[in-house]
């Protein structure tokens, strides 16, 4: 399977199944197109030359190929296919299948130390921090069995990581510092590396917390929706108050004593906002931050805050002007990241990683205040998706393995997308809000997936191109 | 070629024989939270090919 796209003045082809990325003419970008619809060399020789006469007839000779260049491309599309690069087969799909048959590791916890939040956004998919259900802090306790949990389970993994999320983690900071403390006692005899994350709102940052992040948290995910009156809109506290005054100072101090350590300043955007670089152009000329993020509401269709169709065009059309307007920054030698561009085309994950999902329910699970074990933190609050507890393992293993099997080869909506081992099927928790069960898919969400990654690898193609002509 | 550049990738058939060691990130653990996309995520294999 093999995607054709055009964007920025580049022609640029994709192979599904190698992975491979080719950057062509038009010529090229023509005769592979001929020959994906069906042609053979011979025809589609046929077809190219004929156009070339006619153009030449007709008086555009401005940049047209000559006829012989013909022979030249399908002579570089068949070395590109017999080298396995160009229009490479599906030989990982048994392997897709065997995975019921693999054990399963805990490497991942998303632990939920506050089922409360000092603001109440409106648009907050745990219902302000609750999940549908009971407030709550997680204990030291119970946060030191599900560290346990996650170590016993692990296996051989070396790398674990433990994200402190709620609500407002924060809220129960002082469990937070402890469950730190108490990993970093065992990690050595354990032969592990907690990696701990931190994902808060901004508001109880002080300069203990900061000193604390800084020193032992890998990444850092700071939440702002961009301009004043965007986040303001939902980002309240729980008298009304706007918290964009009270945050952007906070953030920029934390990232400030950061230094060269990852942070995200994550966004979200919405219906009220789907042209949304404003937002975050606003976060890197305004504010002085470089490592963006910017996800799309979660929210039921008809919710006001949900993006509409409408919505999407301009949505797509932004992240085009997001990945140009980087590429800009770049050469001008102030570059932002986005997380969803950052992709790494030599260095990726293997096809293992592409074909086995997101992990949710089987490698990645998130933890209650009351140690009870969901898939992520998106299924939280719905019973049907309790895995079992902290204490007891996970006892619904029926579940598990309908999550270990729920990878792109299990959604047969994937089967003819050219992004599927890009995305490796998508959400389990989306596909579930929009379709009601979790192999289906969620369309708008692969639109947009579809449309970043376009972006992302038109953005490695320009770069190649910069590399090779700096001066340009 | 003339009228083909293929960037670098990672081999994905190699990588069939090589990969699969599990200790790279979590998907949506490091950032987003609320949409998957592995394509991002750095390998942690020292030898991968």
């Amino acid at each position: 399977m093999i995607h054709q796209y055009k964007m920025n003045g580049y022609n640029i082809v994709l192979d599904t199944y190698s992975g491979s990325v080719h950057v062509v003419d038009d010529l090229a970008y023509d005769a592979i197109a001929l020959l994906d619809a069906g042609r053979s060399p011979e025809e589609a020789g046929e077809i190219l030359r004929s156009g070339i006469a006619q153009k030449a007839a007709s008086g555009h000779t401005e940049g047209l190929p000559k006829e012989s260049d013909v022979d030249d491309v399908l002579s570089d599309i068949a070395e590109l296919t017999a080298a396995g690069k160009l229009f490479s087969k599906d030989i990982f799909e048994p392997h897709a299948f065997d995975f019921k048959k693999r054990g399963t590791v805990v490497k991942a916890l998303c632990l939920h130390v506050a089922h409360t939040c000092n603001l109440s956004c409106a648009y907050c998919f745990a219902a302000q921090g609750r999940f549908h259900g009971k407030a709550g802090l997680m204990s030291f306790e119970t946060g030191k069995r599900a560290l346990d949990f996650l170590v016993e389970n692990s296996g051989t993994r070396h790398n674990l990581e433990v994200d402190f999320f709620g609500g407002e983690p924060l809220m129960n900071f002082g469990v937070c510092k402890e469950l730190v403390t108490y990993a970093r006692s065992i990690e050595k005899e354990r032969n592990k590396n907690f990696r701990f994350t931190l994902t808060t709102n901004g508001i109880g940052i002080t300069d203990e917390v900061i000193e604390w992040a800084n020193r032992e948290c890998y990444n850092v995910v700071l939440s702002l929706d961009g301009r004043q009156e965007v986040n303001d809109r939902f980002r309240k506290d729980i008298e009304g108050n706007g918290s964009y005054s009270r945050i952007v100072p906070n953030f920029q101090k934390f990232v400030r004593a950061r230094g060269d350590r990852n942070y995200y300043i994550r966004g979200t955007f919405t219906h009220y906002n789907p042209d949304f670089t404003k937002d975050l152009f606003h976060m890197a000329d305004d504010l002085g931050f470089t490592q963006l993020s910017m996800e799309p509401v979660v929210a039921k269709q008809g919710d006001p805050v949900a993006l509409t169709p409408d919505d999407l065009k301009i949505v797509c059309e932004q992240y085009e002007i997001l990945a140009k307007d980087m590429l800009r920054r770049e050469k001008e030698g102030h570059p932002i990241t986005f997380y969803h561009y950052m992709l790494d085309l030599t260095g990726g994950p293997c096809v293992y990683k592409r074909i086995s999902g997101c992990g949710s329910g089987t490698e990645y699970m998130a933890v209650t205040p009351w140690g009870d074990l969901y898939p992520c933190h998106q299924f939280v609050g719905d019973e049907k998706y309790k895995l079992g507890d902290i204490w007891h393992g996970v006892t619904n293993t029926a579940l598990r393995d309908e999550f270990k099997l729920c990878n792109v080869y299990a959604r047969p909506d994937c089967a003819d997308c050219w992004a599927r081992l890009y995305c490796s099927g998508g959400c389990a928790a989306n596909a579930l809000h929009a379709t009601g069960d979790i192999h289906g898919i969620y369309e708008a969400g692969c639109e947009v997936f579809r449309k970043r990654i376009e972006c992302a690898v038109m953005m490695k193609a320009a770069e190649a191109e910069m590399a090779k002509h700096p001066e340009a | 070629m003339k009228h083909i550049e293929t960037l670098n990738t990672r081999d994905m058939a190699e990588s069939l024989e090589n990969g699969g060691c599990g200790e790279c990130q979590t998907s949506c653990q490091s950032a987003c939270k609320t949409s998957c996309g592995i394509a991002n995520q750095k390998c942690e294999k020292a030898d991968k090919n």
